[in-house]
């Protein structure tokens, strides 16, 4: 089994992370358009009010399924470059979350491949969110729209 | 086979610990493991997918002893 990461292309991180980074790690001279997702902490949850969260990798397996979701994507778009990273530890609401950029000569392209990229993330990459409320009350949370078994794929 | 497992968050806090050891008869494989969980991990290991050196594995996938390998609950991230 390949295990090569492109750390340019594809991170975790304890760190803030800055789309701008992401956008340079995509950026060429065939590029004619760039799709940036930046997900963020938001304040509410199923009716809750959420304060901060913590998210938990298994960090060796997330690396490899995020650059195995950058290597499907560019194989799908052909000339398709993308940059995709997560965070790790405590967040609160604001922080950015996840960036996915994706580059390509034409916009339909960069769109499709940037929401593959985030929809698999979301799917498939072994991260896990725990969230602390307004009431004091934390929860490890489950996925909320429970997609197809990765496995099959 | 012995396999130690890797556990995360709320399977983790569920057991009080991130590492299991788990003896799995032969044939061993990724069934045999699920089989073979301890109690207290049984109801969550069906719920959860279990990965191979750092990939997703199906329950005929087999198992070694110096393979890495990990019961993954329902992701969360983004």
């Amino acid at each position: 089994m390949s295990e090569v990461i492109r750390a340019d292309r594809v991170q975790l991180s304890e760190l803030p992370l800055d789309p701008a980074t992401f956008l340079s790690a995509v950026a060429s001279a065939q590029a004619g358009a760039t799709a940036l997702f930046v997900g963020t902490v938001r304040d509410h949850a199923d009716g809750r009010l959420v304060m901060a969260l913590t998210y938990e990798a298994y960090a060796r397996m997330a690396l490899a399924e995020l650059e195995r979701i950058v290597v499907e994507a560019e194989a799908r778009w052909a000339g398709l470059h993308v940059a995709v990273g997560h965070r790790t530890g405590r967040l609160t609401v604001g922080e950015v979350a996840v960036v996915v950029a994706a580059a390509h000569a034409h916009r339909a392209a960069a769109f499709e491949g940037c929401r593959y990229v985030i929809e698999e993330l979301k799917a498939r990459v072994p991260i896990w969110k725990h969230e602390e409320y307004a009431d004091g009350a934390v929860a490890w949370v489950a996925a909320r729209d429970v997609c197809a078994s990765p496995a099959g794929r | 086979v012995d396999v130690t497992l890797r556990l995360f968050a709320g399977h983790a806090e569920a057991v009080g610990t991130s590492l299991v050891r788990v003896t799995v008869a032969p044939p061993a494989t990724v069934g045999s493991l699920r089989q073979a969980l301890p109690p207290a991990l049984a109801a969550l290991g069906a719920t959860s997918m279990v990965a191979v050196n750092s990939c997703y594995a199906a329950d005929d996938h087999p198992l070694a002893a110096d393979d890495e390998v990990a019961l993954i609950p329902p992701v969360a991230g983004g």
